[in-house]
């Protein structure tokens, strides 16, 4: 019996989101009293042992190179035939674009329940009982599975990513690699930006930046603090900004360790997709924008004046 | 071409979230109810698109539910789309919809099967995979664009950080979000039609659910805002380093 997690890479580069679905399954597999071993498919140029300070013991790995790229069907085929060879009770996934997309292809090939959203860790005391979000982050609900295998993906930034010592195993794996039957013809990613789905730190812009040729002010601030910027939907309906940082109900929903919401009102379809950030900061002129009772800190005022003093500030406290 | 588009019944996005019976129903008291968004903005106009492109391609719709689905999928229909099947089967389990699904599916021989990328209830973004796997089809996940291109499609998705495009042949499941489409309101022409289109029920096939919701929870309230002076936004940075330790 084991915990299987699986590892998530792109470019031959272990995701950051691989980090933490390690901790969780390997946490997972203490509280079963049994052994977290991962998989990775695909060539890496990563250090594979170095993530057993995560607490992986044993990795298994399908180097094939008909794996750097993805298909959702040959990676579920692959994955059903490591699960058989890990005899893995609980697999665990990031719920990330990958993870979306194989997880529901394994439980429904191996009719195994799968939590999709999970934010914690399950709860045994009376069965396999594991919370994740619904109504777009409006509610949780505790999931009951009662399958022999079970599946979870987890949330990002749900699970707290600790390092200790210790390297893993890791054994090549031969499993049959069907040929693909999606063929990606071209990959286009913004380079030397932080991907929203990964940054912990995200600023954010409604429609009080009043357009496009005013979103200076708000990358000066992201480029001091590191962070990812986003928007609300009427600035990615616009097209003052690319779809991909539209975050919210119908955009995408995030949960960063730090929110900063500048000229954005906080409607109830905006909170959905940003109320699992840790902290929220709300910058806006309206002292009566619903956003305030959803932050943490605010400051009402104009965020044209405001902004670049924050910015300075950050930039005397770091030293740049 | 015969595509097969599926629409979930969910609550308006304002709806006021609260539960009954000790926490383990959604309490429905007061609540609107709305094709989710993904499945008609993305799945269901572009699949009308590819219809008013190629008028012999046909578009069924599908939802899985009991009768008070049947007035959510009436505006499906008002949008667009030739026929729709109701399923009678109830319950939140993915893997018990997709089955469902992959059923009608697989009985009418559909090149296409679109779907949201997930509902904005249960959040599973699972439907779609789940689908793909019981007919044994490739699916592309979180599609932005869809072009049909002879007896294939080429798709973009998805991806972190940026997009992917790529080529497939049919039979495929999509999951379709932002991007595929714009939304659409439906006419006066589109809601009288649909009220004659074709709705057809059929009973589910049986098959146990993988998974069951035990109770629902309401997240713990904020504690509350701290206000900063306007005149003083030296002093978030300070609380940020300091007391929220986030930065
Ligand atoms: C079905 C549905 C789904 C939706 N999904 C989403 C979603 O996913 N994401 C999303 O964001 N929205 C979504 N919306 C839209 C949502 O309801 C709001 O309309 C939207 O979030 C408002 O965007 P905003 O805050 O940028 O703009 P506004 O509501 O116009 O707010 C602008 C804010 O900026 C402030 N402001 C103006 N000037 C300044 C200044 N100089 N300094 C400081 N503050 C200033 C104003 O006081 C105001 O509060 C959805 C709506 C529906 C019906």
């Amino acid at each position: 019996m084991s915990v299987l997690i699986f590892i998530d890479q792109a470019d031959g580069q272990i995701k950051k989101a691989a980090h933490e679905v390690i901790c969780y399954g390997a946490r997972i597999a203490e509280m079963l009293g049994t052994t977290a071993e991962g998989i990775v498919l695909g060539t890496v140029t990563d250090d594979l042992a170095a993530l057993g300070k995560y607490g992986v013991k044993k990795i298994h790995h399908v180097k094939s190179e008909q794996l750097n790229q993805f298909d959702a069907q040959v990676f579920a085929n692959v994955l059903a035939q490591a699960v058989a060879a890990a005899s893995a009770e609980v697999v665990v996934f990031s719920n990330n674009v990958d993870g979306k997309a194989i997880a529901p292809r394994l439980s429904a090939r191996l009719k195994a329940g799968l939590v999709a959203g999970a934010i914690a860790l399950p709860d045994l005391t009376t069965g396999f009982i594991v919370k994740k979000n619904v109504f777009s982050g409006k509610a949780f609900a505790n999931v009951s599975l009662n399958t022999t295998i079970k599946i979870i993906s987890l949330n990002g930034n749900s699970y707290p990513v600790t390092e200790t010592s210790g390297s893993s195993e890791v054994v090549s794996l031969n499993v049959t690699v069907a040929g693909a039957k999606v063929k990606v013809t071209s990959v286009n990613k913004v380079t030397g930006e932080v991907p929203l789905s990964e940054a912990e730190l995200v600023v954010s812009g409604g429609r009080g930046l009043k357009g496009p040729e005013n979103w200076g002010i708000l990358e000066d601030l992201a480029k001091a603090l590191g962070a990812a910027t986003a928007c609300s939907r009427p600035v990615a309906d616009a097209h003052w900004r690319p779809h991909h940082e539209h975050v919210g109900q119908t955009g995408f929903a995030i949960a960063p360790n730090l929110y900063v919401a500048l000229g954005i009102s906080g409607a109830i379809q905006h909170l959905a997709g940003v109320n699992r950030s840790k902290v929220i900061v709300v910058i806006n002129k309206d002292a009566e924008a619903p956003f305030f009772k959803a932050a943490d800190y605010g400051i009402v005022g104009d965020v044209f004046e405001i902004v670049p003093k924050i910015t300075a500030a950050v930039k005397k406290l770091k030293g740049i | 071409m015969k595509i097969l588009v599926c629409i979930s019944k969910t609550p308006d996005t304002t709806a006021k979230i609260a539960f009954t019976d000790n926490n383990t129903k959604f309490s429905e008291q007061g609540v609107q109810w709305i094709i989710n968004p993904y499945d008609e903005w993305y799945a269901l106009v572009r699949a009308i698109e590819l219809k008013e492109k190629d008028p012999s391609v046909l578009v069924h719709l599908i939802t899985v539910g009991g009768a008070d689905a049947e007035p959510v999928i009436r505006k499906a229909l008002a949008l667009g789309g030739d026929e729709a099947i109701r399923v009678n089967g109830g319950g939140h389990d993915s893997f018990y919809i997709a089955t469902q699904i992959a059923e009608v599916a697989k009985q009418g021989a559909y090149d296409l099967v679109f779907a949201g990328k997930e509902t904005i209830d249960y959040n599973g973004a699972s439907i779609g995979g789940m689908v793909a796997e019981l007919l044994d089809f490739p699916f592309v996940p979180l599609a932005i664009k869809f072009e049909l291109n002879g007896s294939g499609a080429v798709i973009t998705r998805e991806i972190e950080g940026g997009e992917e495009v790529c080529e497939v042949a049919l039979p495929v499941v999509v999951s379709c979000q932002k991007g595929m489409a714009e939304q659409r309101i439906p006419n006066m022409k589109g809601i009288m039609g649909a009220r004659t289109k074709p709705l057809k029920v059929v009973e589910a096939v049986p098959v146990d659910a993988l998974t069951a919701v035990v109770s629902f929870e309401l997240p713990p309230a904020k504690a509350g805002v701290k206000m900063i002076a306007a005149d003083n936004p030296e002093e978030l940075v300070r609380l940020l380093h300091d007391e929220a330790k986030v930065i």
